[in-house]
């Protein structure tokens, strides 16, 4: 290289560089320029995922990438679970139509960036509603579809009775994970010794598990409950009766779409009350022309609640029900004792029946 | 202008002006648009997040860290962790890429059908379903720590499926002698060389190299270190009620990455080898033969140092390939960069933009050190156009 073709070199970097100074201070200024570039572009925007969901004709709903009863593809393709119902419930409240929904399977560690992106509208992926999530991560929670808490699985052979027996121990989980820092806070505050192995999808966490590579396998006691009906002899282990910690799962929208956030809450509410309210979806089509104003209000034929979320259609209420179901119908599909799962209802039971469910009132 | 415009070199100049601010201006914009929506979400940029204490355990890490550490030094952990596969994977995929090509030249049928059939075979598999296939592979036999000791139990030394485990060796004061030593064999070996070189040039006559400088280096300090009546103590793992307590272990996930890597890489090697050695015109060897080089002298003198040049630039480009196929580690729990950077602080902070840019710098700088210690080195072994 001579000295001339640096110069020359030289003078083609330091132009452009010159030149783009210039204009960023043009760029810069009229930013909504740029934010039409990205947000819209993916299809997020704020204020206006209602009229995008309107438009393109579905829901495009974050699930995990395989957790029985809570979101799991079947063989032909087909997803099912308690929080894959949750999104059919609002494609039912939108559209009138539970299929009008799409399902990307998330793993834990991208599933905020492609709700922030826009990649997809809603995530109903066995989500723990934390603080720093909350209020740091630029996301809205609207509520809980399934109150859990992490606990232990260990194998029988191995004699333990409590979670305070565990010193020592290698513990398997996934990472990105509130699961993961649960385990060490546990570990860590009954002075415990442990070793942590943290895989990134459930199923090497199920495998390594089955091999022995860990002595415990800790997450969420639904998830146990799902993962060891993949075990090769579920029997040979058992869940230790310590819950340490609490893990509210709930639907998650982007933050700042005030309107949208309402659609998702309120059909969550629905789901609830539906249930409370003693609706189904085999008496619902009964109960249309009934003569309670609480009924009246929630099949849409008294007051205007769908055009206030911004839907369509007033009976909005009337077509999950009708379409999906209540919760207490979701939950027994799903996870509740006759599922593989054989999750009782516990604190997931209405607040009437001894639990903690409680919507507020649709009026 | 109109001049600048009319040479083609000035017009070389305009299309490049043109071409990088546009380069520029696109890279800017997307810069402007994820600080734009970031703000939009309320988010603030910043590093700020690395000094915060992590609050998870990692479960290998070569320098001391603990769940109260910050993500700076998780950060580190996961930077060594990455490194040491790395380093390790390189060399030994060399080793035994350089065997496999050589066989796969060899005139024995048997040895030349098996090096292909190798080459084929792991060449043509995703690596990732290799890696899984192996931590499976290495995992299912190997016994756990139950089966192999009662409680109470202590061991100097085990593998099982939790890994390798040691006793970590605690060097006392007179330790630092056999280091000593070592160093001084070093120090004579290279002596010996030199000197044997020098002789060899002006008087003509070869003197052994390999045997002694090997026993100085090995004998000496062993020796010294018998002397001195072994001055190492060892603090061995005690089996417990689940599995054991102290001691060093590597983890079992190292073995099954560096395994599948090393195994995966060599055939790409291998291929160089053989691309390399058959590069260089069979003329070369007869020549060499006829001025009565033997065979091995042939190879080391003749044909290895010119394949080295065709060898060296792509074997560059497996090395880099080594070092970010590491980030597949993720899969099997080996705590490394990815895995614990990009994958658990970035899901316990949300950082993402931040902790994906730092990442991505880490592989780049591995990458381009990389390249420039094989570019020096290759600039020793080119051809001198004269």
């Amino acid at each position: 290289m001579t000295f001339k073709s640096i110069g020359r070199g030289l003078i083609a970097f330091s132009l452009p560089i010159v030149f783009a100074l210039g204009t960023l201070s043009f760029t810069l200024n009229p930013a909504s320029a740029l934010g039409g570039f990205g947000g819209g572009g993916g299809g997020g925007g704020y204020g206006k995922t209602l009229e995008e969901v309107k438009d393109k004709g579905y829901i495009q709903c974050g699930v995990s990438q395989g957790l029985p009863g809570f979101s799991n593809p079947d063989d032909a393709g087909n997803w099912s679970g308690i929080d894959v119902e949750f999104c059919n419930a609002v494609a039912a409240a939108v559209f009138g139509d539970p299929t009008k929904v799409q399902f990307s399977p998330l793993s834990a560690k991208v599933r905020f960036e492609s709700l922030r992106s826009g990649e997809v509208d809603l995530l109903a992926r066995n989500t723990t509603w934390t603080f720093d999530r909350d209020v740091a991560l630029g996301l809205e929670f609207v509520g809980v579809n399934y109150y859990d808490g992490q606990g232990f699985m260990v194998r029988r052979n191995l004699g333990v009775n409590s979670a305070f027996e565990l010193n020592n121990v290698s513990v398997c989980t996934n990472t990105g994970t509130t699961t993961e820092l649960n385990a060490a806070d546990f570990f860590r505050a009954n002075k415990l010794k442990y070793k942590i192995v943290a895989f990134e999808k459930a199923d090497e966490v199920v495998a390594a598990y089955d091999a022995e590579r860990c002595d415990v396998y800790t997450t969420d006691r639904s998830g146990l409950a799902a993962q060891r009906t993949k075990l090769a002899n579920p029997r040979e282990h058992k869940v230790l009766p310590e819950i340490i910690s609490k893990e509210p799962l709930g639907p998650v929208v982007r933050q700042g779409d005030e309107q949208w956030a309402d659609v998702v809450r309120w059909t969550l509410n629905a789901l609830i009350n539906a249930e409370e309210m003693g609706l189904t979806s085999a008496n619902i089509s009964s109960q249309k022309n009934s003569d309670n104003p609480k009924v009246r209000r929630f099949v849409g034929t008294e007051g205007e609640f769908g055009t206030a979320l911004g839907l369509d259609d007033n009976a909005w209420a009337y077509n999950i029900v009708e379409k999906v179901g209540n919760y207490g119908e979701i939950y027994e599909r799903t996870v509740g004792p006759k599922t593989p799962l054989g999750l009782s209802r516990g604190a997931n039971a209405l607040w009437t029946n001894g639990g903690i469910l409680y919507a507020p009132p649709l009026r | 202008m109109r001049a600048l415009w009319a040479s083609s070199k000035g017009r070389g100049i305009i299309y490049q002006v043109l071409l990088s601010t546009g380069l520029v201006f696109l890279i800017l914009l997307l810069v402007a648009n994820a600080f734009y929506n970031m703000e939009q979400r309320g988010l603030k940029a910043g590093f700020g997040f690395l000094d915060r204490s992590a609050g998870f355990g990692i479960v290998q890490s070569l320098i001391s860290y603990d769940e109260t550490s910050s993500y700076g030094r998780a950060f580190v952990v996961g930077l060594l962790n990455t490194v040491l596969i790395a380093s390790i994977g390189i060399v030994l995929a060399t080793f035994l890429g350089f065997m496999i090509g050589i066989m796969r030249l060899s005139p024995n049928w048997l040895v030349s059908k098996l090096a292909n059939i190798y080459i084929e075979t792991f060449r043509n598999i995703p690596l990732l379903l290799q890696i899984l296939f192996w931590y499976v592979a290495v995992l299912k036999p190997l016994p756990a720590p139950l089966d192999l000791f009662k409680k109470g139990e202590s061991f100097l030394l085990s593998f099982n499926n939790r890994g390798l485990v040691f006793a970590t060796p605690v060097p006392q004061a007179s330790f630092s002698l056999v280091l000593w030593s070592l160093f001084f064999a070093v120090v004579v070996s290279i002596g010996w060389v030199l000197y044997t070189r020098w002789r060899q040039k002006t008087k003509g006559s070869q003197l052994p190299v390999g045997l002694p400088c090997f026993s100085l280096i090995l004998g000496l300090p062993l020796a010294i270190f018998f002397l001195l009546g072994s001055p190492l103590d060892f603090t061995s793992p005690v089996m417990g009620r689940f599995t054991y307590d102290g001691g060093t272990t590597v983890v079992i996930e190292f073995f099954a990455l560096l395994w599948a890597l090393v195994i995966y890489t060599a055939a790409f090697i291998a291929e160089i080898v053989r691309a390399g050695i058959q590069g260089i015109p069979y003329g070369q060897s007869e020549a060499a033969y006829s001025l009565g080089l033997k065979r091995g002298q042939t190879l080391k003198l003749v044909t290895i140092p010119q394949a080295l040049r065709i060898i060296i630039p792509p074997l560059t480009s497996q090395y880099l390939n080594l070092t970010k196929n590491s980030s597949l580690a993720a899969a099997i729990a080996y705590p490394d960069l990815v895995s614990v950077f990009a994958g658990t602080a970035l899901n316990q902070t949300g950082r993402a933009i931040e902790i994906m840019f730092l990442t991505l710098s880490v592989y780049l700088s591995l990458s381009l050190l990389t390249s420039l210690v094989m570019n020096v080195y290759q600039s020793h072994t080119r051809l001198i156009d004269r």
